[in-house]
């Protein structure tokens, strides 16, 4: 059985499904980066906030996809039936690794240069924007790749609610007992997901300051 | 801790008359530093420093030198009493202007692990708008004063520098923008013994013509015997005792014993 089959007889459909499959990881990913970093970045300003921030984000992680979707198509403009109702819950799942790491990366940073910095005359801006953002980037773009890869993952369910993309495959596939079908949506969703954790993976190595770099 | 338990003499040594006595450059009055919880790390302390001055504080880990030091950086605010620092009220100052014009070098240094040396040294002058050329000359100028050579070292990062090299790049920052007061927190605190008296005498004879007013926290009393003109011994957050650092060994304080007989032993 060649598993690649069905790709190779429908390659316009596989990449128009990877399209909006990525357009799902992309838009809810980015929305959630603009969300979740300023929030982890308030959260360590006012640390009474956060257990319950994190908890609250830590919850609806707990809860699962498809009962996540499910929740939401009855609520007016968040949900119904589609892309967007997709993208709300994908965003809600990629904020807990974005906050968490944001935070923890930043309260990370070696509380004596900090208090250097501080010593020395720094506003809390400067310290954040100088000193606090930059040595905390590597953790924070841990975060962003762990909520991409979950995102791709996640996507893939999206499909129940018709919000397209590569889960239109894995459904049919499973409710046709197709292998081929299955795989056509499961292939290239692995390959998003390590492509996307790969070129995380370099823009964090090329953003991270020099001196602090791993080599 | 009562404060009347302990003398308080006031012995000011001659050199601080000579220089002009009016200029002081930090003043304690009846200073307190107390936490939420009741607990008071500094006790009431009273302090005259005059300009050009160093002031050594000495005292067991955990009796509020360090506090006293970030209670004049404004890293603390007291909670009774009146700080006077470079002739303005505590309250009256900008806390981040006050802290500009106030080198502080901590005992972990805390470079920025992300900036090179020079940009390390040169980082109060840019906060404050220097010119570039004027930064970068500033930074050549600070490394060679604390006996690095520019050439090798301004384009190092910190992870690229010894002990002491990291520690004498503490140094040049906390004194590139030239402010008219220095804090020291055990900033040799940190070195192998060779490489710290070397330091030592080196830092005497820098402190000596640069004339800045210096506040020196250490557990050392041999550090505090070379490099104080005044020596003031810590105890539970008081200031048990201040005097010239050649009348410091004279008391007959049983910690200042403790600490003459530490030097005999040797």
């Amino acid at each position: 059985m060649n598993p690649f089959r069905y790709i190779v007889s429908h390659p316009e459909e596989v990449l128009q499904l990877t399209g909006e499959h990525l357009f799902l990881v992309v838009v809810s990913t980015l929305v959630a980066a603009v969300i979740g970093i300023p929030l982890g970045i308030l959260l360590t300003r006012r640390p009474g906030w956060s257990r319950w921030v994190l908890g609250v984000a830590n919850v609806v992680q707990t809860i699962p996809s498809l009962a996540l979707f499910g929740f939401l198509i009855p609520l007016p403009f968040l949900g119904g039936i589609g892309a967007q109702t997709a993208i709300v819950a994908l965003i809600l799942y990629s904020l807990l690794p974005i906050i968490r790491n944001t935070h923890t990366g930043i309260v990370g940073v070696d509380p004596a240069i900090r208090e250097a910095g501080r010593g020395m005359g720094m506003t809390d801006w400067q310290l954040l924007t100088q000193v606090e953002l930059p040595l905390a980037l590597g953790v924070i773009m841990a975060g962003l790749r762990v909520a991409t890869v979950i995102a791709v993952g996640v996507a893939t369910i999206a499909a129940t609610i018709g919000a397209g993309g590569l889960g239109m495959y894995i459904l049919r596939g499973v409710s046709m007992v197709d292998n081929q079908l299955i795989l056509a949506g499961a292939i290239p969703a692995a390959v998003l997901a390590l492509l996307a954790d790969f070129l995380l993976g370099l823009a964090e190595h090329w953003l991270s300051p020099k001196g602090v770099r791993a080599k | 801790m009562d404060s009347q338990e302990f003398q308080k003499e006031k012995i000011h040594s001659p050199q601080s008359e000579i220089r002009n006595p009016k200029s002081t450059a930090v003043r304690l009055s009846r200073v307190s530093y107390q936490l939420p919880d009741g607990h008071r790390l500094v006790n009431d302390i009273d302090l005259e420093l005059a300009g050009g001055e160093t002031l050594v504080l000495v005292g067991r880990s955990g009796s509020g030198k360090t506090t006293i030091l970030k209670l004049i950086n404004a890293l603390l605010a007291a909670t009774s009493g009146e700080i006077e620092v470079l002739g303005k009220r505590s309250r009256e100052w900008d806390p981040i202007s006050l802290r500009r014009k106030i080198g502080y070098v901590i005992q972990e240094v805390g470079l920025f692990p992300h900036f090179t040396v020079e940009a390390n040294v040169g980082l109060v002058p840019r906060l404050e708008g220097w010119p570039e050329e004027r930064i970068q000359a500033r930074s050549r100028e600070m490394l060679e004063l604390v006996g690095l050579d520019p050439e090798r070292f301004l384009r190092r990062y910190p992870s690229q520098l010894s002990g002491g090299q990291r520690q004498r790049v503490g140094v040049a920052r906390a004194l590139a923008a030239d402010p008219p007061l220095m804090l020291l927190d055990e900033p040799f605190g940190a070195l192998d013994p060779l490489t710290r008296s070397e330091i030592q005498v080196e830092f005497r004879s820098l402190k000596q013509r640069l004339k800045k007013t210096m506040i020196f926290v250490t557990h050392d009393v041999r550090e505090a015997l070379i490099l104080g003109d005044r020596i003031g011994l810590v105890r539970d957050g008081v200031l048990a005792r201040i005097s010239a650092a050649r009348d410091f060994l004279g008391s007959d304080d049983p910690e200042v014993s403790a600490y003459r007989k530490s030097l005999e032993a040797l």
